[in-house]
């Protein structure tokens, strides 16, 4: 069946879990989902395939525009609030490597959390918290002034040298700004889904405050496999050496 | 602080039921998974609980002096690591962190059995 890319979500919080080792991992909850398919964008009529998703939550109607409310009409889908737009797997490739025969998406279909069972990594995207008008130290990590003997702190020093070039460089670092920008964070372990909850557990951070949106895909890029290096087949390389040696022995 | 609902389920499913209520003061043995290879075994580690971190990912902090040596070792309440924790005794302690036995040793590092 065909599958959709990503899903709608909301950052819940942090919290640690305890991976296979013991170790503890921080970890980002969202809630993902239950988004519903609300357009289908079809190569044919828009040059693209896509489907427009929405994020099912408790949204009155009547907060909804008008036109929203008609386009939700159409198809007798649940109001909802935040709308993006995310890829489909391409159909072919993956029906075929599976086997299936090609159900397209279509419009009122759910989307669970549960497109995620088989991934190992997402992207994860949303907007950072807005810092405001942020100086140099915080915004581009500047060193600062020393703290004492009369020295102002928190400055910048020199932006460029004098006569030549009589004009400062583009993308001179300043203070301006901050935060509240369109930020992804790509590939990001999956720690835990919860389906029944529709709840996804991610390692590290995610952009945005608490109950802020975001929008959740399989992951881009995904780290490759490393292979061959030390503690990805073996888990002690002396334990080994030694089983080594006595195999040898019983030869 | 304020946790959302959600994360009080969650949260609330990692919490272990198992581990017995500590205090600081405790003497107590925890017996520690450790992982050899594909082999698994128990090690205990004694020692007084010098102090205790609340909350939903808790932790306690346990002291011992090992060959002259003060070993500290904190454990998370929730830890995966942790197959039991026995109680052995409890002293009678006036404060909630046990810091100031960092500072004795010998005899003075004793504690008061409680009542």
């Amino acid at each position: 069946m065909a599958s959709v890319n990503g899903i709608l979500g909301k950052k819940v919080g942090m919290t640690q879990l305890f991976d296979d080792r013991g170790d503890v991992r921080p970890v980002t909850v969202l809630q993902a989902g239950p988004c519903v398919i609300t357009q289908k964008k079809s190569a044919a009529k828009d040059g693209y395939d896509a489907v427009q998703i929405g994020l099912v939550e408790f949204v009155k109607g009547k907060n909804v525009s008008k036109p929203m409310q008609g386009h939700f009409a159409k198809h007798n889908l649940p109001p909802v609030k935040f709308m993006k737009e995310v890829s489909i797997i391409s159909e072919t490739a993956k029906s075929a490597a599976e086997g299936h025969e090609d159900v397209a998406v279509k419009v009122g279909d759910k989307v669970l959390v549960d497109i995620f069972q088989d991934e190992r990594f997402v992207d994860v995207s949303g907007t950072s918290k807005g810092r405001g008008f942020a100086g140099v130290v915080r915004r581009h990590h500047f060193q600062g002034g020393p703290a004492a003997h009369g020295h102002m702190f928190q400055v910048q020093g020199s932006i460029g040298a004098s006569s030549f070039p009589s004009r400062v460089f583009p993308n001179q670092r300043m203070s301006g700004h901050m935060g509240d920008a369109a930020v992804t964070v790509r590939n990001l372990k999956i720690r835990g889904i919860d389906v029944e909850e529709n709840l996804l557990f991610v390692e590290g951070a995610v952009p945005g405050h608490k109950g802020a949106y975001v929008v959740i895909t399989r992951a881009k890029q995904p780290p490759r496999e490393r292979r061959g290096f030390a503690g990805s087949t073996t888990i002690d390389p002396l334990k080994a050496a030694k089983k080594a040696a006595a195999g040898k022995a019983k030869k | 602080m304020s946790i959302s609902p959600i994360m009080d389920k969650v949260l609330a499913k990692l919490q272990r039921t198992d581990i017995p209520v500590l205090t600081p003061g405790d003497n107590v043995r925890v017996h520690v998974k450790i992982k050899e290879g594909d082999k698994e075994r128990l090690q205990a580690f004694e020692g007084t609980v010098i102090a205790i971190n609340n909350g939903p990912q808790g932790t306690f902090t346990v002291r011992k002096v090992s060959f002259g040596h003060g070993v500290e070792r904190i454990f998370p309440r929730n830890s995966k690591v942790l197959d039991k924790v026995e109680v052995l005794r409890s002293g009678k302690v006036r404060r909630a962190k046990l810091f100031y036995l960092r500072d004795l040793k010998g005899k003075a590092a004793r504690l008061r059995e409680a009542e």
